[in-house]
């Protein structure tokens, strides 16, 4: 028997996602958020699309390519990455990565350091090569998250913003309604992919989800001259060249952070501005006179593993994808969306993402870790 | 704790203690930030006044921080020779010097950071700073923002050309670096700005057209500017400015009327310049009567003089810029440029369409300002996301007044109800080669990792459980890439 009304808690890209493919399957569906569509981690990373460790790789690496025909609005999706070293150790671990992929079967080409400069004429001297993804690539996070959400709308789905839920409505061991400050919403199911706060809002259901909190930040110049390809990673940092131009990029160390339970308020940057600055102008030494224009952060929740969480327990279906949620969107809400219809993911094996893997993993797991807030 | 440390990619402990500290660290050196300096060093404290003028010239080009309009001489472009014009037409610095203050020109302030919410990793509360070659951090007690009030430009059709500008980057202009291009202006607006911008230029030989009001009488008291001969023409606005290859020739009135001019200074109002302020996450009010947006002061940041509010004259600067806005919008067509960075036009902005760059489909064109406005509140940076509208070189200096102030007419709400679009550091455009930290620390440098660092988040999904994980491990450390 399978779900008529769906509730989705979270209105980022995997909440999203989820509710996109629910609406597609003919659910009358009503997403919540506590704020504004993709207002948090899902509309503040890096927009790469190529999570080859993930067992969403292949479904992720179906569909960006249709994305834009199949929600109806651009994401600005453009394929393939270029990951370029500057040191010798990273050439060698780049090299590793291209090995490691090529023996999966995912096609990545090795580059040396004037087929690099070719490639990405941002580059420098100090090039010593790279490798060539033949697969991923990146999109723009403002505009999918957003796009998602109109094509909701289309398919005659609900975004509800600003209205934290507050409550769980259960009747034998079902949920049967999910109350939020604007209103209660009946439902037959509920999905819940809300970011850092996914596990506070699991406990009041009875279900133990241990996740920490990060905050990460990243920088972005004027526009650059357009690089064929603007999926260029490397010397630390991840990022893209916009489609109008500018270098966004991130990376470096993290802060683990604590907040209420309707999330942060806030999300500063730091200094490390200046880090990622150097970073960039040694990754693009002929990039390094373009002006920085703008910083920011965003907070991003990890499982213990770093590896998402997929699962379902009675009809409460729920995702946090590690950080990793934007680029692997399109995979993880098509999996939600089976997992919460048919109690199965239709399309590949993510058994090893079931959050049995951290039964007894006890209280003390964040400060053996130091994953601690200063 | 005893367990702290054990992640190596975090950031504890990778952010170095400034090398330098002082007690007060006061930012712009007009007359409020010259007095607070020296009331400070007068007391005894170790004080810093730095002044970003003269601003480098590239700065000039993208209206950073002054709405310049291009109507700077190529004189700006010479900075040795721009530091000795500057120096010696900001004599008021003397005192400072005596006193004992730390006075650095040519060196902008471009982010203040503090432990707070969601920060808990800096060792002291410190101001970025960064001259035309490098940047670097003090350490501050307490920080005074005097860094003044900022144009605010308005569109009309062609004020995207050069001549087009405001009038606080005349007064820069003109008594700061004697290097304004034009001789024949016609000022926007009447109240005081506008007024006593259009006395001091006649006073340096520029030639005044007219000055311009929408409203029907002057709004302030402009006896000195009649004696001067200036005319004050009511109920008349700027429908278009026509002009060549080298900017404005021409402005065309609501009355029908034109008038020759090189140059059209913006003179509706000024807006505090508060970037900084705001950029600390530092709390701020909405104050009508002092331009909008003011800063408010909290236990170590205090702001000063403009940057403070404008003084309150009793005078309704947000009403004001409304009664214009509805007079020169109604001069715009969908055509009209909004946003100067990413040429976005008032359709773009009210449809809420995405750059040329991109395909419109169906679905898209049917999406507006109003059908964003139905899904909720009014949001400025969601706005900024979609359209590009403040999100370029100038980041927002040019449009973000303009823009909110549309916002807030298409959802039927007070300005003061459209969140503030956010102000992130660097709050000065800085190249990636000045801005960086070339002196990182060996901490930073060890413990960088390009994407949290946990070991098992990067192994492939066939591997785990394999010897491969093992091998993972060992080569990439946790790494994604180096």
């Amino acid at each position: 028997m399978s779900a008529q009304k769906v509730v989705v808690v979270g209105a980022g890209a995997s909440g999203l996602s989820t509710a996109w493919w629910l609406a597609r399957s003919g659910v009358e569906v009503t997403v919540l958020d506590k704020g504004v569509v993709g207002w948090e981690a899902s509309g503040r990373n890096g927009g790469g699309c190529s999570h080859y460790q993930s067992p969403l790789f292949k479904e992720e690496q179906r569909l960006w390519p249709q994305m834009d025909e199949l929600l109806g609005y651009p994401t600005e999706f453009s394929p393939e990455r270029i990951v370029m070293a500057v040191t010798p150790r990273q050439l060698e671990q780049y090299t590793y990565i291209a090995q490691m992929n090529n023996r999966l079967g995912h096609r990545v080409d090795l580059l040396d350091a004037q087929q690099v400069r070719e490639a990405v004429p941002l580059a420098g001297d100090n090039c010593l090569g790279g490798i060539h993804y033949r697969f991923g690539g990146h999109a723009n996070p403002h505009r999918t998250v957003q796009a998602y959400a109109w094509a909701i709308q289309d398919l005659g789905g609900r975004i509800v913003q600003h209205s934290p839920v507050t409550g769980f409505r259960r009747e034998g061991g079902k949920v049967t309604a999910v109350e939020s400050t604007t209103a209660t919403y009946e439902c037959d199911a509920v999905a819940i992919a809300a970011g850092p706060q996914t596990g506070t809002l699991l406990a009041q259901l009875g279900i133990d989800l241990p996740l920490a909190a990060a905050r990460a930040e990243m920088i972005v110049t004027e526009p650059a001259p357009m690089m064929k390809l603007g999926g260029v990673d490397g010397n630390g940092l991840y990022g893209r060249q916009t489609l109008r131009g500018n270098l966004a990029y991130g990376g470096g160390p993290h802060e683990w952070v604590e907040f209420g339970d309707l999330g942060p308020e806030v999300k500063p940057s730091t200094p490390l501005t200046r880090n990622l600055a150097r970073r960039l102008a040694e990754l693009f030494p002929n990039a390094a006179h373009l002006n920085v224009i703008r910083s920011w952060a965003g907070v991003i929740e990890m499982t213990p593993d770093g590896r998402p969480v997929i699962d379902r327990k009675d009809n409460v279906t729920f995702c946090t994808m590690s950080g990793v949620g934007f680029g692997l969107s399109p995979a993880s809400g098509h999996a939600v969306s089976d997992l919460v219809l048919e109690g199965r993911c239709s399309f590949t094996d993510i058994d090893k993402l079931a959050l049995s893997r951290f039964d007894g993993i006890g209280e003390g797991w964040k400060t053996q870790k130091g994953w601690l807030p200063l | 704790m005893s367990a702290r440390g054990t992640d190596p990619h975090a950031i504890d402990g990778k952010f170095p203690v400034p090398g330098q500290h002082y007690d007060l660290v006061v930012i712009g050196g007009g007359t409020s930030g010259t007095q607070a300096a020296l009331k400070g060093a007068q007391t005894g404290l170790k004080v810093l006044l730095v002044d970003e003028n003269p601003v480098p010239g590239h700065q000039v080009g993208n209206d950073v921080p002054w709405f310049f309009g291009g109507r700077a001489t190529a004189a700006m472009q010479n900075s040795e020779r721009m530091l000795e014009t500057v120096f010696a037409n900001m004599d008021h610095l003397e005192p400072l010097f005596d006193a004992g203050v730390e006075v650095q020109l040519g060196t902008c302030a471009w982010g203040v950071y503090r432990n707070g919410p969601l920060v808990g990793s800096l060792p002291s509360q410190v101001v970025g700073l960064a001259d035309a070659e490098k940047s670097w951090l003090v350490g501050f007690d307490q920080l005074v923002l005097a860094t003044g009030a900022r144009d605010l430009p308005m569109a009309f059709p062609g004020w995207n050309q050069p001549g087009v500008m405001g009038a606080a980057a005349l007064g820069k202009l003109l008594s700061l670096y004697d290097a304004f291009a034009g001789r024949r202006i016609v000022v926007v607006g009447s109240h005081e700005l506008g007024l006593e911008t259009a006395l001091s230029a006649q006073t340096k030989g520029i030639e005044v057209a007219a000055i311009l009001e929408v409203r029907d009488a002057p709004q302030a008291d402009a006896a000195a500017v009649t004696a001067a001969g200036i005319p004050i023409r009511c109920r008349t606005w700027p429908v278009e400015a026509k002009g060549g290859l080298g900017g404005v020739e021409a402005l065309v009135l609501s009355d029908g009327t034109t008038l020759a001019c090189d140059s059209v200074v913006m003179a509706i109002g000024l807006v505090p310049m508060l970037e900084l302020h705001d950029a600390a996450n530092a709390a701020r009010q909405f104050a009508p009567n002092r331009g909008g947006w003011v800063p408010v002061a909290d236990s170590n940041i205090t702001a000063v003089g403009n940057c403070a509010g404008l003084p309150d004259t009793g005078f309704d600067h947000v009403a004001y810029r409304q009664a214009w806005m509805e007079a020169l919008g109604g001069a715009c067509g969908g055509d009209t440029v909004i946003c100067q960075c990413e040429e976005m036009t008032l359709a773009d902005l009210t449809g809420v369409q995405p750059p040329r760059y991109l395909d419109r489909p169906p679905a898209l064109q049917r999406r507006s300002l109003s059908t964003l406005l139905a899904d909720g509140p009014p949001n400025q940076d969601q706005v900024k996301r979609l359209t590009r509208s403040g999100m370029g070189q100038c980041q927002g200096r040019r449009c973000r007044d303009q823009v909110a102030m549309i916002l807030a007419a298409e959802a039927k709400c007070k300005l003061a109800e459209v969140p503030l679009a956010t102000h992130r550091a660097p709050v000065r455009p800085l190249p990636l080669k000045v801005i960086a930290d070339w002196e990182e620390s060996e901490e930073m440098r060890a413990g960088w990792d390009v994407w949290m660092g946990i070991p098992t988040q990067w192994v492939p999904y066939a591997d785990i459980g394999t010897p491969y994980e093992e091998e993972n491990r060992r080569v990439l450390g946790g790494n994604m890439s180096l």
